[in-house]
């Protein structure tokens, strides 16, 4: 599947498309197919998103799992620092994201 | 240390109105991405893997306990309780929002400090000797050369869109503490027939292509130093490659061209360039060096030291280092404890340096590029009673240039650019070879780690050198033998086929296993590897 | 009131900017020459007072040649209408008329009010330049 990412521009929060606007959480996020770019292009220009970008990923039972280590780990947070990520009291995480 | 006059800070308020500004304006649409992009970076604003980051500026290292206290507040206020100290002794924030960015830079020019040209195709910050004003072997302080070019390369009209990003560092001894072989432009201060002046090496760099910098001028005097400057940026910024940014720094052009070339369009540039009269009076050299005076001594303060607690006795031994000054040592601060992130401090322990500082160290600190702290000028019978307090705030590893002291940039757990994460292996490695007695064994071991071929970890001048790569969507990792970032500066070897997380652990204990078997009195590991070579290890590692 | 990209007192040059190639090679009367990023800007040294306008293309405002190639006119001697054409930008401006354009022929529109904010917001500089700006240092000494 084909995930839409990028960032939120005041905050530079990770933003993934959920199909109807823009969510913090990779498990929202809603395959795209091949409609990515233009979505990505009406999206930055209304600055309601900043650098999107399309990803692959698989369909899992918890959601989407983007395919590349980098954009799990965007996904969730530092893996050095479980406190700081989005999922601090799920001991199996990190474990998830490597 | 430099002191802000009306002039500095005017500078410095101004750009923070910019940055406002600029800010605003992208918010509000009137510029695009692609246009402010450049703009934020020369303020040091990255967009990082899970938000922006900030790059503040320690011009050469050197700050004092208001801005480190200040740092801390940052930390604390802004950002999620910590910052990461960088291998150009700056400081990082990874959670930073554009939209509160002017108000840090206001906050930060109010202790005359910035994030001014920390990133982007311009000069970035000047680095120097951790242990400048503290050192016996240097012939001058470095920082007052470091500060006029500083200055001299702040909003420089004509170099702010060069081909690449472009480095200094500046030196004034024999010993190289600041790798100044791999910058852009390194200088060493020597003396010449009782003239001050420096050499100037132009052409290393690290990075996908690391070289040595080839010695360019073998004399200039203070008094043409800013047209020299001038004219070995003109070049690079008339000839420097376009067509490939990674084949853009000054190191490629110089290579293509050859040194001899490179000199010989340099001195026609400078021939034109002194002309103009860019070159600032000795009296501005004069004024910037008077506040880089020693601080006010004791000289009645003792010598000796009381090792009678034998953890403070070990601290000393790793830790401590001579002082120009009787009475007086200098104190390393060890942001390496075993299995902690290498380089950061959370506020609270950037606020007990920050006293520590004041109290015991006429109120001043250095960041190192092996990404630890200074306090360079503590008294001997002060010594205890620091190491006590950075007991208690976990800032007392005693690892000093040892296994464990690692440098390790932030990775892929930060960096949108990595390729694979350093700092898990930093960990594991660190937490192998956790005991003290096998680490004072190894002696003196630089290890470096670098998640992708930027190399901001500096694998390649690391005696064991780690470069993380991404082999086909799993993190794999290089093992280099042989670098040095000092004045016996060399680029490490590559050892052959890369390893998992877990396998370079294991590949650099049969290295440090073999260098035991192997190594001849006095010998660091280094040394052991210069004299068996590459093939001795080799069969070590990979049977 | 006139035109708040031209910095000059004179009235705009009428001819149009040949190439660098075209003038060094034809030996041309023109008056006006062009330079891209990769030209040699010294090239014109020898015709500097034949000339009334050169104009230094940025096809990227990335490519910081053009920057050099300005001051190395001024340097030079060259008194006439130093223009910067192409992907200019507002925020690069204000170095650009550091060092020594004086006027700007953008592709894209910029906003008056932003460029008078922008070119008026620093007092000081530190290094000399193709200005008239006196640099830090020289007011710290003298």
């Amino acid at each position: 599947m084909k995930l839409l990412t990028g960032n939120d521009l005041p905050t530079g929060d990770v933003l993934w498309w959920t199909g109807a606007g823009w969510s913090r959480h990779v498990a929202e996020a809603a395959d795209v197919g091949d409609d990515g770019a233009p979505i990505a292009a009406a999206e930055e220009a209304a600055r309601r998103v900043n650098g999107a970008y399309v990803i692959d990923a698989t369909g899992t039972a918890n959601g989407p799992r983007p395919a590349h280590i980098k954009d799990r780990v965007r996904a969730l947070g530092p893996t050095v620092r479980p406190d700081l990520t989005l999922k601090p009291d799920d001991a199996s995480a990190i474990a998830q994201v490597i | 240390m430099y002191k802000y006059d009306q002039y500095d800070q005017a500078i410095v308020d101004a750009r923070v109105d910019e940055f406002r500004d600029q800010v605003q304006r992208r918010l509000a649409g009137e510029i695009t991405e692609d246009q402010f992009k450049p703009l934020r970076l020369m303020n040091g604003l990255y967009l990082q893997l899970h938000a922006y980051m900030l790059r503040v500026a320690i011009p050469y290292g050197t700050l004092d306990g208001r801005q480190m206290r200040m740092l801390g507040h940052i930390a604390r206020k802004y950002d999620r309780g910590y910052g990461h100290f960088t291998t150009r002794q700056n400081l990082q924030y990874n959670w930073i929002k554009l939209n509160e960015t002017p108000d840090i830079l206001a906050d930060l020019a109010t202790v005359e400090m910035h994030a001014i040209q920390t990133s982007g195709n311009c000069i970035r910050n000047i680095s120097s000797d951790q242990f400048a004003g503290a050192a016996a072997d240097e012939v001058a302080d470095p920082r007052p050369w470091a500060e006029l070019i500083r200055q001299w390369s702040t909003f420089h009209p004509e170099f702010s869109y060069l081909p690449r990003k472009f480095k200094f560092a500046v030196i004034a001894s024999d010993e190289d503490r600041a790798a100044m072989r791999l910058h852009d432009i390194g200088i060493q201060l020597i003396e010449r027939d009782g003239v001050l002046g420096a050499k100037v090496f132009v052409g290393g760099g690290m990075g996908r292509t690391p070289m040595i910098g080839p010695e360019i001028k073998d004399f200039v005097t203070a008094d043409d130093l800013m047209s020299y400057l001038e004219a070995c940026l003109r070049v690079y910024n008339r000839y420097g490659r376009r067509d490939n940014m990674y084949k853009a720094r000054i190191k490629i052009l110089v290579h293509e061209i050859g040194a001899d070339e490179y000199r010989r369009q340099v001195e026609e540039e400078f021939a034109q360039v002194k002309l103009l009269g860019i070159d600032p009076p000795a009296a501005e050299l004069a004024r910037i060096t008077a506040m880089f005076a020693d601080p006010a001594y004791d000289t009645a303060t003792a010598d000796a030291v009381d090792r009678a607690n034998a953890n403070f006795g070990v601290w000393l031994d790793q830790n401590v280092k001579e002082h120009k000054q009787p009475g007086y040592a200098i104190v390393n601060i060890s942001l390496k404890p075993v299995g902690g992130i290498p380089g950061d401090a959370s506020a609270d322990q950037i606020d007990v340096m920050a006293d520590l500082a004041t109290q015991y160290s006429f109120d001043e600190l250095r960041v190192t590029h092996a990404q630890n702290i200074v306090l360079p000028h503590v008294r001997k019978a002060d010594l205890y009673a620091v190491w006590q307090k950075l007991v208690d705030a976990e800032l007392a590893s005693a690892n000093l240039d040892l296994i464990s002291d690692i440098i390790a940039c932030p990775g892929l757990d930060y960096c949108s650019l990595a390729n694979a994460r350093s700092i898990p292996v930093a960990q594991k490695i660190a937490t192998r070879f956790a005991s003290p007695e096998r680490q004072r064994d190894l002696g003196e071991l630089k290890l470096k780690i670098s998640g992708c071929i930027n190399a901001c970890g500096h694998h390649h001048a690391g005696h064991i050198g780690i470069l993380g790569v991404d082999k086909k969507g799993v993190e794999n990792y290089q093992l280099l033998l042989g670098g040095s970032g000092a004045e016996d500066v060399s680029l490490g070897k590559i050892t052959g086929p890369g390893f998992s997380e877990d396998g370079v652990v294991d590949a650099i204990e049969r290295v440090t296993d073999k260098y035991v078997a192997v190594r001849e009195e006095g010998e660091r590991f280094l040394d052991t590897y210069r004299r068996v070579g590459m093939e001795a290890f080799k069969e070590a590692i990979y049977g | 009131m006139g035109d708040p990209l031209r910095f000059r007192d004179d009235a705009a040059h009428a001819e149009p900017a040949v190439t660098l190639d075209a003038f060094v090679a034809n030996q041309s009367n023109a008056t006006a020459v062009r330079l891209e990023p990769g030209d040699d800007a010294r090239a014109l040294i020898p015709a500097l007072d034949r000339l009334g306008l050169v104009e230094i293309a940025f096809p990227s405002f990335r490519d910081g040649r053009g920057y050099s190639a300005a001051r190395i006119l001024r340097e030079a001697g060259y008194a006439g209408e130093l223009r910067a054409a192409g992907d200019v930008l507002v925020d690069q401006m204000p170095f650009m008329r550091r060092c020594g354009f004086d006027s700007f022929a953008p592709d894209a529109p910029v906003d008056a009010e932003t460029l008078k904010r922008s070119l008026d917001r620093y007092d000081y500089h530190y290094q000399s330049a193709a200005d008239a700006a006196v640099p830090v240092w020289k007011l710290r000494h003298g």
